[in-house]
């Protein structure tokens, strides 16, 4: 698109304006006379940001992989969420079988190590299998092209573990040293919510660790920046997508493990809407940046778990948590709108976008 | 032989994919929920075709990538090729007798282990499978060594018995109506799929017929300008008189499936529009379906009792609103590029259907309870008036309005508009500089984009009679993508090919419906990788996509221009 001499201000551009000032409006008015009703305490506030946090680190963990593979191939891995979903799936069936034999509550530390690291690995290779069959054969082709097949794939990899473990929901056993919580003055946190925010920290900042200062990191960003120069350079591009595939596919699948700690359910349709919200928790911190998919995952978490009580509830909006969903998705159609390159991308040149 | 052509690689690692892939499908479950589907009766089942099918397709290829034309070569790559599918098989339900694998994978069932061991006792079994992939193997070596000729006549023999045996059941019930004409095919069908003389006698008959074609001249003789002329009013007459008795022929249950795949063919034609014209991929097209059906809904439907419009009256509301949500949508994202844009339109079509949901619009949309007792559309004048209730009677609606939104859509398509359209799918930038202009061109797009998915909610609410958000999955979306790409992304034919066969053919096999998705994916993938243009490829989109196998005119060096 041109953008480079001041446009004339269009009238497409104004009803933008007018739709995005209105809904600023309802916002602002719902935010103060939810805190004026004084409906809910500061220790419920809280838990919903404790709630958005925990949540926010398995959207960072996800959005992971929607943001390296945009960095490097430009086109949106909409099997990604299949690929966190197995995750889940795998440490269930994991979970269950340790279970049964006592050993996840004798030794629950390295039961979850154990289940996390399975998961991951099984993730990783979905992701890569993925790669391999749906997009690189298809690397030069026109751009709508590896989008329809991503989502081909998307549905493919659903019903596969449809057929697989049929679909009906799976319940995740519970660990008895994570049950409960801690008190600390009027406020508690559970167990469950600490161990995944400590976890999807510690992880983002490896995965961080990994992109900046490893070599492979190094060469995934020169990959990212000039594909030719990069294979100029003596880089194998090809294996380079592939370690980018794997890291992606490694986060979803911890991210995966993460998510059913909090809710102990999977079902085969389970990866659609996180993996929608975390692709909009990337776009939202500029996408194809590592601390900017954190940050992103972390507001939206934040914004989806207090939003629909402080800005729907004032308004008088009945079970406004239903709507959460729905407050995800306008940020993100509002993000694209108004600021594509997300909170802490760069402007996209003309050659990247 | 020498054993210098022969490749181990490629038959070893064709060979594991095939038996793998063959694991897949018994995984998933499709092996042996087919296995009562006969293809030919007490020959062959649906279900071993589909543990057969990789293991060909693989040896196949296989074949394929093998330079060597030595006979003896290609039949040992082959038979090999086989022989390690069905050892993997073998590995696979070696494993499962050892390791109870039904704990984690509900398909890994005794029924599973007792088809791919044919029943036999384990030993007996497993020998058998052996053999048969072996076997498998050595035939299609044996198929790519004959003529180009024979090898196209044979392969449609076989597709066309696989297809007819498929439907068999189906076509026996249709049958039925047709009285002693029934008797001339009755030996063709058994109770399940096809009886063996039929099977043979059809192979035998389309084989030939494919032979014998493949001999005559390819070029066909031009009939005069004024006979051409009288063949297609003849052909147009003939359609017509079947579509218009159509109903009648194939009952009531069939005109409940025709339905289904008209209202799918009249989305489809909009999101042809919208995405195979103007190259805007749209996933969240079920919310104008849903905004169609809704604005209906709330208009007619005395249970809410706001307006209590009839049908009719409500209608042109419905298109409008539908009209309004469409250039609603356009305008925010007509800046965006095509990956954004899908992403969007996605979220804006889960907004709608949230919103449905909620229990905040409850009061005006019925939340998850829906929208009951809408309106039937009435016809006809004064005294003499039909409501349209009955599946076959609503036919005539749903392909009232194909025709008119396929003329409207054909007319679209090579008028300014269209052609403005299609410049900017090729290249917004270039067709920008032209002096097109791009809100306007795109806004028309969605809008007539929007109108079409309009008109299929309005019908979809007037033929189930009651709405609840749930009809308005994201599933949709991808139902009306995947049916216009697989038809041809572009092509206007290629809608009704598409609808009729992802929504007609898994309509009619009920087995099939729980593994349509998976099947759309993979169809999607396939699609993709093998053959992008679609089964009925629109002209100038096969040209574009096949760009880099004809070279450019007037420049011999294929140009490696770079993205």
């Amino acid at each position: 698109m041109f953008r480079t001499a001041r446009q004339r201000i269009t009238f497409s551009d104004i009803m933008v304006w007018v739709i995005g000032l209105s809904i600023a409006v309802v916002v602002v008015w719902g935010t103060i006379s939810t805190l004026q009703s004084g409906k809910y305490s500061a220790e419920s506030w809280f838990d919903l940001v404790i709630k958005g946090l925990a949540l926010g680190g398995v959207y960072a963990l996800i959005a992971m992989g929607y943001t390296l593979v945009y960095g490097i191939l430009r086109m949106i891995n909409f099997a990604h969420s299949e690929v966190f979903m197995s995750g889940p799936f795998t440490a269930v069936f994991l979970a269950q079988a340790l279970n049964e034999s006592g050993f996840l509550n004798r030794q629950p530390l390295l039961s979850i190590l154990a289940i996390a690291v399975v998961s991951m690995l099984v993730s990783m290779t979905i992701a890569i299998l993925v790669e391999r069959v749906a997009y690189r054969p298809l690397r030069n082709a026109p751009r709508l092209v590896p989008l329809i097949t991503a989502i081909g794939a998307s549905f493919f990899l659903q019903y596969t573990f449809r057929g697989f473990y049929g679909s009906g929901f799976e319940a995740y056993p519970t660990i008895e040293t994570l049950n409960g919580s801690w008190v600390f003055g009027g406020v508690q946190l559970f167990k469950t919510q600490a161990v995944v925010i400590i976890s999807a920290f510690l992880m983002m900042f490896l995965l961080y660790a990994i992109v900046m200062w490893s070599k492979l990191g190094k060469a995934m960003r020169a990959v990212s920046e000039d594909k030719e120069a990069a294979a100029l350079m003596g880089i194998d591009v090809d294996k380079i997508i592939v370690f980018t595939f794997a890291l992606g596919g490694a986060a979803a699948g911890a991210g995966g493990v993460l998510y059913i700690l909090q809710f102990p359910v999977v079902h085969f349709y389970m990866g659609f809407i996180p993996g929608l919200k975390a692709f909009t928790a990337a776009v939202l911190g500029g996408i194809g940046n590592v601390p900017g998919a954190f940050l992103g995952s972390m507001v939206l978490g934040l914004l989806e778990s207090v939003g629909p009580n402080l800005f729907l509830d004032g308004l008088g909006i009945p079970t406004a948590s239903q709507l959460k969903d729905a407050i995800a998705f306008i940020i993100l159609v509002f993000i694209l709108i108004f600021r594509p390159s997300g909170i802490l991308g760069e402007r996209l040149t003309k050659s990247k976008a | 032989m020498s054993t210098k052509d022969f490749d181990w690689k490629l038959v070893l690692r064709s060979g594991l994919l095939g038996g793998a892939i063959a694991i897949l499908l018994s995984l998933i479950g499709i092996v042996t929920g087919f296995n009562e589907t006969y293809i030919i009766y007490k020959v062959i089942t649906f279900g071993e075709l589909l543990v057969l099918g990789p293991i060909l397709a693989f040896s196949f290829a296989a074949l394929r990538r093998t330079s060597s034309s030595d006979s003896g070569v290609r039949f040992t790559t082959g038979a090999l090729a086989g022989l390690t599918s069905g050892l993997v098989l073998l590995a696979f339900v070696g494993i499962g007798q050892v390791i109870n694998l039904r704990a984690v994978f509900v398909n890994a069932s005794p029924d599973l282990y007792a088809m791919l061991s044919y029943n036999q006792s384990l030993p007996i079994g497993m020998l058998l499978r052996l053999l048969v992939s072996g076997l498998v193997g050595l035939i299609v070596a044996g198929f790519t060594l004959l003529p180009t000729r024979l090898k196209q006549a044979l392969g449609q023999g076989l597709i066309y018995v696989i297809l007819i045996g498929l439907m068999g059941r189906l076509i026996g019930t249709v049958m039925t109506n047709w009285g002693f004409v029934s008797l001339l095919f009755e030996w063709m069908f058994a109770s399940s799929g096809m009886s063996f003389l039929g099977a043979i006698v059809l192979f035998l008959l389309v084989g030939g017929l494919a032979y014998w074609r493949a001999g005559r001249p390819k070029v066909k003789p031009r009939l005069e300008p004024k006979k051409q002329q009288t063949v297609r009013w003849a052909t147009l007459a003939g359609v017509g008189l079947v579509l218009i008795f159509l109903p009648n022929i194939l009952g009531l249950w069939f005109s409940e499936i025709l339905d289904n795949v008209g209202l799918f063919i009249l989305m489809g034609l909009g999101l042809n529009i919208v995405v195979g014209f103007a190259g805007l991929l749209d996933l969240g097209y079920v919310a104008f379906y849903a905004i169609g059906a809704y604005t209906i809904g709330v208009l007619t439907s005395p249970e809410l009792g706001f307006f209590n419009l009839t049908f009719w009256q409500a209608f042109p509301f419905a298109l409008i609103v539908a009209l309004i949500a469409g250039v609603l949508l356009g305008l925010p994202i007509l800046k965006m590029r095509g990956d954004y844009l899908a992403i969007v339109t996605l979220g804006f079509g889960e907004i709608i259907r949230l919103l449905a949901l909620s229990d905040w619009l409850k009061p005006w949309l019925g939340g998850t309870q829906g929208i009951q007792r809408i309106e039937r559309p009435v016809i006809g004048l004064g005294n003499f008036t039909i409501e349209l209730i009955s599946q076959q009677q609503l036919y005539y609606l749903i392909l009232a309005g194909i025709i008119l939104v396929a003329f409207i859509a054909f007319r679209l398509r090579d008028s300014r508009l269209g052609r403005t359209w299609m410049a900017l799918r090729e290249d917004e930038d270039v067709a920008v500089a032209m002096g097109i202009n791009h809100v306007a061109t795109k806004l028309t797009a969605f809008a007539m984009g929007a109108l079409f998915s309009g008109i299929g909610g309005t019908i979809f609410a007037a033929k189930i009679g009651s709405i609840y958000p749930s009809s308005f999955q994201f599933l949709v979306s991808i139902n009306i993508l995947s049916l216009i790409i697989v038809g041809g992304i572009g092509s206007i034919p290629g809608v009704f090919v598409g609808a009729l066969a992802l929504m007609g053919l898994p309509e009619l096999l009920r087995e099939f419906a729980e593994y349509r998705y998976l099947f759309y994916g993979a169809a999607l993938v396939a699609m993709m990788l093998y053959k992008p243009e679609g089964l009925w490829p629109e002209a100038r989109l096969k040209l574009e996509l096949h760009e880099d196998e004809i070279p450019p005119p007037g420049d011999p060096v294929p140009s490696t221009e770079g993205s």
